[in-house]
């Protein structure tokens, strides 16, 4: 771009490997926005990027408040890379409070980009601060750039009409605009994007454009700023590309398996953060053939979906922890008719309301053992924004292949986190066969609903199809007839073929993958599960480079576990295993139950993701240990 | 619906399953069993085109009984079942059977919700004031003070009125009738059946074992007449043995008025009309024994899309104006970049 060639000729230009950098300010500041957009000017201009927003369960907290900070962390590389950053190079801060409640997590020399407006008496106060921070000289281990962002915005956008409130509200793109310039970022993709947005609302679409390079040149001329940063395009496999969330990818990967199975995808949900989102993706592909509704409540949302899947279409239900608690006497049922569904579940802080907002994966337990009676099902969690894709294909591939309910576990940082996807095309996906019977199988002629297959899935057979009428329900059913019954052997045997018909989904899976360790001399083995996985792999690579080589098995599959994650298990018996997960050690305890392996769990439970700083002591702790213990 | 070979008489035996009925002897659910197969029988459809669908309790086990496509679900949801099963399904008449317990305590919501929707299901919510299942618990629609093993001595709360909470939840179709009034359900059921949208039909019904007799004043064929008033649309509200006694508005609320003395006559008499407004099925639906004669039959059928229709229609008019989805634009969004080969 020219404007990026005529601000370089005039700076110092510093090439750096991978930059993170927070926007943060009030909820109703824009950050996300401000955040998403460099974001995807980032990853068009060929980085490696991830994402992580951070925002309050409180929709508009009073403005000023520490409560009430938005923040949308990003990381972006000329390598591959697997999470949003440990540490950030940037804070771009528009208020005090924003400042207070992120200062804690940017680097020793760290950039800070203030909104001189921002700091006003009232705002100090609200943040709680005593002192000025821009004149006591607390920040004074930072590289500080105090701005008036609010004044230039609103000047930029007098020039259009537009003034008071309104102008003001547009100075996310005036911080956006001053980081683009520092990062030698392009500006066209966010042009590109306000000319959308604002398609209809000429004013505000030349004054947001005005503001967005109004920034970039105020970041040219002030000459606030000795030099300029560059962050070189990264290798990445070849490719066409997108950016995409978790909860998103989730909604295509659900309309994509509905279009490979040649069914409409019935979905029941209630509102809930963090998967609310995936009920609005539904709901505008509706040519598709999908069908949505927002139930009155979790129990119903779930229901309907059973009754959908028991009509043909596939039903598919989410949640939060809280609404899952709620579905489970359904998921019992839908365990005992045997029908085709999937619950998604997008973890969150629990326990009970606990951090609507923030990561959490302590519902494991839940998904596996969550209900009454001996009810198991199919559990599997993505690994990444995109891979929510994929899981959502495999959770419908898995329920209609098992006439079984499947739980996907997936997660709030995963949900609202975005990464490039080199998206597959969709003539090579595989197409999901379902067959519905039309005729009777009984050896008298009769319909038996509970015949199995070599799998042990019985037949979907659907309401309108002459002479297949039969009755399901939640009380015990007879072997292969379907019947009401209490015998006692009878119930011992269906228990028991419950079970081993979803023990039997491992036959259908792919074996597991160690990452890291093609020889098997890691001196290491990590197991994390869902969003863990980007931590893991950072550590694993980073710890490479110091020449310790770590594997990694990030398990998709936690219910079958994989058929051959025994005999993985049993080659690293001998090392240290370490399993880090945002709870108290569920897994871990899972696999210390199930194979008798001493797997050490590593919790954090701070409605944060984990940092690779984290993991990576927690590994050179155990190896010191059992270097001591060697010697 | 798929309609396959020549139309064919059916029997009620075709509608039969081969299961062992299991409720009690002399409960009021024999009848309405019955009731309901005879009726599916006059209809003609084959039973594959229906679905029982139910909740917990006695009533719930119906689905069992009928050889029809079925579910027995679990307590107080079967109309949120019925309602995905309707919608993935427009095709297949669906029925919900529930209870008192069911459909008013523990599935409350959902009866509201399934109704304001106006689904096109047919309800049919036995009422028997107990829980039965369970042995013996005071239910939603106990009369205040039951006395019952939960309420040694008497229960607190005030019972429901199911027709008044329809009506509030938007209820198109609102109907009462008897278990052992054979002539009356069937009638009343075929109704239900061919009104497009969420039918609700409260049934009366005797449990002989913990609350025999509760609702003898309207089942009992000695004084039934002089207790219930039988609503027939465009016919004057008249009740009685000998049909003398009529139903007024004075004004501000409903009374009793004997025909032919204080220059009473019939053409004073309130006039039945399901289309009605509102405030007079709301007049209808608080009509309490003792103080007033009970209405039985339609209180209210009225028209509004339903919907499964609703649902369907939106899709239809997004392909229609849209076309089909394109899955490769799907996936690939609204922008993409491409990576090439290094040096390329």
């Amino acid at each position: 771009m020219s404007l990026e060639a005529h601000s370089q000729k005039q700076r110092e230009i510093e090439e750096l490997p991978q930059v993170t950098i927070r926007f943060a300010g009030d909820s109703g500041d824009g950050m996300q926005l401000t955040g998403t957009q460099f974001t995807n000017t980032s990853a068009i201009f060929g980085n490696d990027v991830s994402t992580m927003p951070d925002f309050p369960a409180e929709i508009r907290a009073p403005a000023g408040t520490v409560y009430g900070v938005s923040g949308f962390q990003l990381q972006f590389s000329s390598s591959d890379i697997y999470t949003p950053g440990d540490v950030v190079d940037c804070l771009v801060a528009m208020n005090p409070a924003a400042l207070k409640v992120n200062l804690r997590d940017l680097k020793h020399g760290g950039v800070i980009i203030l909104n001189e407006d921002g700091f006003t008496e009232q705002t100090l106060k609200l943040a709680g601060m005593e002192k000025n921070p821009l004149k006591d000289g607390s920040l004074g281990k930072y590289t500080v750039h105090t701005i008036p962002m609010t004044q230039s915005t609103v000047r930029a956008c007098e020039e259009v009409g537009l003034t008071g409130k309104g102008a003001a509200r547009c100075k996310n793109f005036f911080a956006l605009g001053i980081v683009c310039w520092l990062y030698s970022r392009p500006l066209e993709p966010i042009i590109e994007f306000i000319d959308t947005k604002f398609k209809d609302k000429e004013q505000l679409r030349e004054a947001n454009t005005r503001v967005l390079k109004a920034g970039y040149f105020f970041g040219e001329t002030a000459e606030l700023f000795t030099r300029v940063f560059r962050v070189r395009k990264a290798h990445l496999p070849p490719g066409v590309y997108r950016e995409v969330h978790g909860n998103e990818a989730l909604a295509i990967g659900l309309i994509t398996a509905g279009q490979l199975a040649n069914k409409p995808i019935f979905y029941g949900s209630y509102p809930i953060t963090p998967a609310s989102d995936i009920l609005h993706e539904l709901a505008r592909h509706k040519q598709f053939g999908v069908k949505t509704m927002q139930a009155e409540d979790e129990i119903a949302a779930i229901c309907s979906a059973l009754g959908a899947s028991f009509g043909g279409a596939l039903g598919v239900t989410a949640s939060a922890g809280p609404g899952i608690a709620l579905k489970m006497e359904a998921l019992g049922l839908a365990v005992m008719v045997e029908l085709p569904l999937v619950v998604i579940n997008v973890q969150r802080g629990g326990p009970s309301t606990g951090l609507p907002t923030k990561v959490e994966q302590a519902d494991l337990f839940q998904a596996i053992v969550g209900r009454n009676g001996e009810c198991p099902l199919p559990v599997i969690a993505p690994q990444s924004p995109s891979d929510c894709f994929q899981t959502a294909i495999d959770a419908i591939r898995i329920a209609t292949k098992f006439m079984t309910p499947v739980m996907v576990l997936s997660d709030g940082f995963i949900a609202n986190s975005a990464e490039p996807w080199r998206f597959p095309d969709a003539d090579s996906l595989e197409p999901i066969e379902v067959e519905h019977p039309e005729e009777t199988n009984g050896e008298d002629g009769s319909f038996l609903p509970y015949m199995r297959d070599e799998w042990l899935s019985r037949p979907w057979a659907l309401p309108g199809t002459p002479g297949l009428m039969h009755r399901i329900g939640g009380l015990e059913k007879e072997d292969v007839t379907g019947n009401v019954s209490y015998d006692p052997e009878n119930h011992q045997r269906m228990v028991d073929l419950r079970q081993e018909k979803v023990d039997k989904v491992a036959d259908f899976l792919p074996e597991q993958e160690v990452l890291n360790d093609p020889d098997g001399t890691a001196e290491l083995l990590i197991i994390g599960w869902g969003s863990t996985y980007g931590a893991i792999r950072e550590t694993t690579r980073r710890l490479m480079r110091k020449g310790t080589r770590v594997a990694h098995v990030q398990l998709r599959h936690l219910n079958p576990f994989p058929k051959n994650f025994g005999a993985i298990l049993e080659r690293y018996a001998d090392r240290p295993i370490l399993v880090p997960e945002m709870n108290k050690g569920q897994l871990a305890l899972l696999i210390r139950g199930r194979y008798l392996i001493d797997a050490k769990p590593l919790t954090k439970v701070q409605g944060r993701p984990f940092t690779t700083t984290e993991i990576m002591e927690s590994v050179e702790h155990l190896l010191a240990e059992r270097g001591k213990v060697a010697k | 619906m798929s309609v396959t070979e020549q139309p064919r008489k059916y029997t009620v035996k075709d509608f039969g399953s081969d299961q062992d009925v299991r409720w009690c002897p002399g409960c009021g659910d024999y009848s309405i069993l019955s009731a309901v197969k005879k009726v599916l029988a006059e209809e003609g459809v084959p039973p594959e085109q229906y679905a029982f669908v139910s909740g917990i309790g006695c009533s719930s086990r119906f689905p069992y009984y009928v050889n029809t496509y079925g579910m027995h679900s679990i307590h107080g949801r079967a109309m949120a079942v019925a309602t995905g099963l309707k919608v993935a399904r427009p095709d297949v008449h669906t029925f919900v059977i529930t209870g008192d317990g069911d459909a008013l305590s523990i599935g409350g919501n959902h009866t509201i919700h399934t109704l304001r929707r106006n689904v096109d299901i047919t309800i049919l919510l036995f009422n028997n004031q107990i829980y039965g299942l369970t042995k013996g618990q005071y239910s939603p629609t106990s009369p205040f003070g039951k006395k019952t093993k939960s309420t040694p001595m008497g229960s607190l709360d005030q019972p429901i009125a199911p027709m008044a909470l329809a009506l509030a939840a938007e209820a198109t179709f609102m109907a009462r009738t008897i278990d052992m009034h054979p002539k009356h359900l069937m009638a009343t059921i075929k109704r239900a059946m061919e009104h497009k949208g969420t039918s609700f039909v409260e049934i009366y019904q005797n449990c002989n074992i913990f609350n025999d007799g509760a609702l003898d004043y309207a089942q009992d064929r000695k004084v039934r007449a002089e207790n219930v008033i039988e609503l027939e649309h465009g016919k004057p509200l008249l009740f009685g043995k000998d049909l003398d006694k009529g139903i007024v508005f004075d004004g501000r609320q409903l009374t009793v008025a004997q025909v032919g003395e204080n220059g009473v006559t019939k053409d004073d008499l309130l006039v039945h009309d399901e289309k009605d407004s509102e405030s007079y099925h709301a007049m209808l639906t608080r009509m309490k024994y003792p103080e007033l004669p009970e209405p039985i039959g339609v209180f209210r059928s009225v028209q509004r899309p339903t919907y499964e229709e609703l649902v369907n229609g939106q899709i239809s008019e997004v392909i229609a104006r849209k076309g089909k989805g394109d899955l490769k634009k799907l996936i690939e969004g609204r922008s993409t970049w491409e990576v090439r080969e290094e040096g390329a």
